[in-house]
């Protein structure tokens, strides 16, 4: 009796020892995933569904109310009609949507910035977004011609950590910088912004007229500045690798797909989960509203992890 | 002495095994009770399952729909393909009519192509579908081939209605019938009923060809046999039926005098966020890549997480009477 039970023991012992020997070599394999992630790729992917099942339903409630957005939205009087249309559509799923204008107009009301130089103008939106943003962690930039689904932004940085700096969108490139295209909207962090307000006091680093030689469009100039105080430029995915953040309409995107995937052109094209297209004419953003928001086949239903609701007062949503 | 070694052996491998599952569990507790929540959540789902827009108690039998579509030799590339891609799929029966027979496949129905015939195309579709296809389906889509259907919508708007009714739904125009009359490029549907009483009328007479207007020649032969038309409107009085695309009926429009698209409409007309349900069944003059926009759109295009403003209650029993009530009819059904 005692024999068998020293047998057992000896059994018992082994394999747990031979148990622990494999899952230590297997933490030391180059393919295993670290908690804390390396900040220096170059893309930053949405959560699959395996990621949130992985949380406790309180955490993934937390993250669900945490995760807010101030929309920094930078009109013009001269672009008067864009202007309004965001203001009637996909700016309403933003916790903060605020405006900010070259000059104030009597039609709509916006925080006017008195500053017809673009960079100058972009700085100073940002500055005033950094200084009101409450308890507000994420901050999206765009223009009235964008057109944005908050929510899906929401839930492409949902796991990421808003005192880390991020700063994201449909990244490219240009010679050796990589920055973010403006008309895709940006993405950033509330650590990436505490950096860039800090790095506006720098003239050296970050002047505020640019250069006489040749000036940069804003977006660059906004990498170069945000370069010098360690944040990259890194390209919004989904769980598939397929791009967020688009530079084109939908009508293009699809056109582009008919021709390189004449097969198969949805799966070719676009992300379900996509979070921004840019330059549709008013009254496709209006459409857009009930593409996204409303029209639906009757039946499918997803059970998401998250649960965003109707804004208040709003009705074509 | 052996069978105590083999003994000792196998106590040996037991051993073995519990002592490397113990510590497997203690590493992966943290997954294991992933796992559990995982499961747990997905039973609390099937559960939930049940309290969402699921169709299947709302349609006790599930009815079978049969789509065609009038298209021609020089649309089959540039317009029918696309259709093909993409909605065909789900209706029950997809027909392909034209006036020749190929490959693609179409049926043949010995009627020329052209604006002039197109009454004559749609009965010589019917009669065939008649002679062929009438215990296959239950209803009966007549569409364009430049119409986007959600077929998962349209059988959720007939499913408030029995097939061996006479039943002819579409986006109901006023002019000429005074029963009104469907719209044809916003597709319409007739039931199994309907659609015997329409062969029934050419084999006796009581129809003819009165125009070349198809949608318009269909409507007086549905008087004719006493076929009522059914409305398609959803529980707000939105429409769900559209002779145009999307941006014609959604763009807010400043107040004032409707536009000549407008005038047609039996229903009180409304434009704006308004003009369309939720659950749309089709948009018309949807050419080539705007077949996939609305397809993806619909089927793929969403907001994460969003919960919907408009969302059918499925104890609520679609009870005619206060929908119509609803949608601010001027008189009451007499049931």
């Amino acid at each position: 009796m005692l024999s068998e039970g020293g047998s057992f023991m000896k059994g018992m012992v082994m394999g747990g020892l031979f148990c622990l020997v494999l899952s230590l070599l297997s933490s030391f394999s180059p393919g295993t995933e670290s908690r804390t992630e390396e900040h220096h790729h170059h893309h930053v992917k949405a959560p699959s569904k395996e990621d949130l099942t992985s949380l406790s339903e309180s955490q993934v409630q937390e993250l669900n109310n945490q995760v807010q957005v101030y929309c920094v939205i930078m009109v013009q009087p001269k672009n008067l009609i864009y202007w309004a249309t965001t203001a009637d559509t996909w700016s309403k799923h933003c916790d903060k949507p605020v405006f900010y204008t070259s000059e104030a107009s009597k039609a709509l009301e916006a925080v006017d910035l008195n500053e017809k130089d673009d960079w100058a103008r972009l700085r100073k939106a940002l500055k005033h977004a950094y200084e009101n943003a409450g308890d507000l962690q994420w901050f999206f930039v765009a223009q009235p011609t964008t057109f944005a689904i908050i929510e899906n932004l929401k839930y492409l940085v949902l796991t990421k950590n808003p005192s880390e700096p991020f700063y994201l969108g449909n990244a490219m490139k240009s010679g050796e910088l990589e920055y973010v295209a403006y008309d895709s909207g940006i993405v950033l962090s509330y650590e990436a912004l505490k950096r860039l307000v800090e790095v506006f006091k720098d003239e050296d680093k970050c002047p505020e007229r640019g250069r006489a030689l040749w000036k940069l469009s804003e977006d660059k100039q906004l990498a170069v500045c945000l370069k010098y105080t360690g944040v990259f430029a890194e390209n919004g995915e989904d769980a598939h690798g397929k791009g967020l953040f688009n530079s084109k309409t939908v009508d293009t995107l699809i056109k582009d797909s008919m021709g390189d995937n004449p097969a198969d052109v949805l799966d070719g094209c676009c992300s379900d989960m996509a979070v921004t297209f840019s330059g549709m004419s008013p009254n496709q953003m209006q459409v857009m509203m009930f593409g996204v928001y409303r029209l639906r086949p009757y039946g499918h239903d997803f059970h998401d992890s998250l649960a965003f609701y109707p804004p208040e007062g709003s009705d074509n949503d | 002495m052996r069978v105590r070694e083999t003994k000792s052996n196998l106590i040996f491998a037991t051993g073995l095994m519990v002592g490397f599952l113990s510590i497997r569990f203690m590493l992966d507790a943290k997954a294991f009770t992933a796992q559990v929540t995982y499961l747990m959540r997905a039973v609390k789902n099937e559960e939930r399952k049940d309290s969402g827009e699921s169709n299947s108690s709302l349609v006790a039998h599930r009815s079978r729909i049969l789509c065609w579509i009038m298209t021609g030799p020089k649309n089959l590339e540039s317009r029918a393909r696309h259709i093909r891609n993409t909605w065909a799929k789900r209706c029950d029966k997809m027909l392909y009519m034209s006036s020749e027979k190929t490959g693609f496949p179409t049926v043949g129905l010995n009627v020329s192509e052209g604006r002039d015939n197109l009454y004559w195309k749609t009965i010589r579709a019917f009669q065939y579908i008649y002679q062929n296809y009438l215990d296959e389906a239950e209803w009966f889509l007549k569409a364009d081939d430049d119409t986007f259907m959600v077929v998962e919508n349209l059988r959720y708007t007939l499913s408030r209605y029995d097939p061996e009714e006479p039943v002819y739904m579409g986006r109901r125009f006023t002019p000429f019938i005074s029963q009104g009359y469907m719209s044809g490029g916003a597709g319409y549907v007739l039931s199994k009923e309907a659609l015997r009483r329409f062969i029934k009328g050419f084999d006796t007479g009581e129809c003819t060809h009165i125009s070349s207007i198809e949608d318009m020649a269909m409507g007086k032969c549905m008087e004719t046999m006493k076929v009522e038309p059914a409305d398609s409107r959803d529980m707000k009085g939105r429409q769900t039926f559209h002779p145009y695309s999307p941006d014609y009926y959604l763009v807010r429009q400043p107040p004032g005098p409707l536009p000549w698209y407008m005038l047609y409409e039996y229903y009180t007309p409304f434009l704006g966020p308004n003009c369309c349900s939720d659950f749309s069944v089709s948009f018309h003059y949807i050419y080539g890549d705007q077949l996939y926009v609305l397809e993806y759109l619909t089927y793929h295009l969403r907001a994460y997480g969003y919960k919907y403003r408009f969302s059918p209650h499925k104890s609520i029993e679609l009870n005619t009477t206060s929908v119509r009530a609803a949608r601010g009819d001027a008189k009451l059904p007499r049931t």
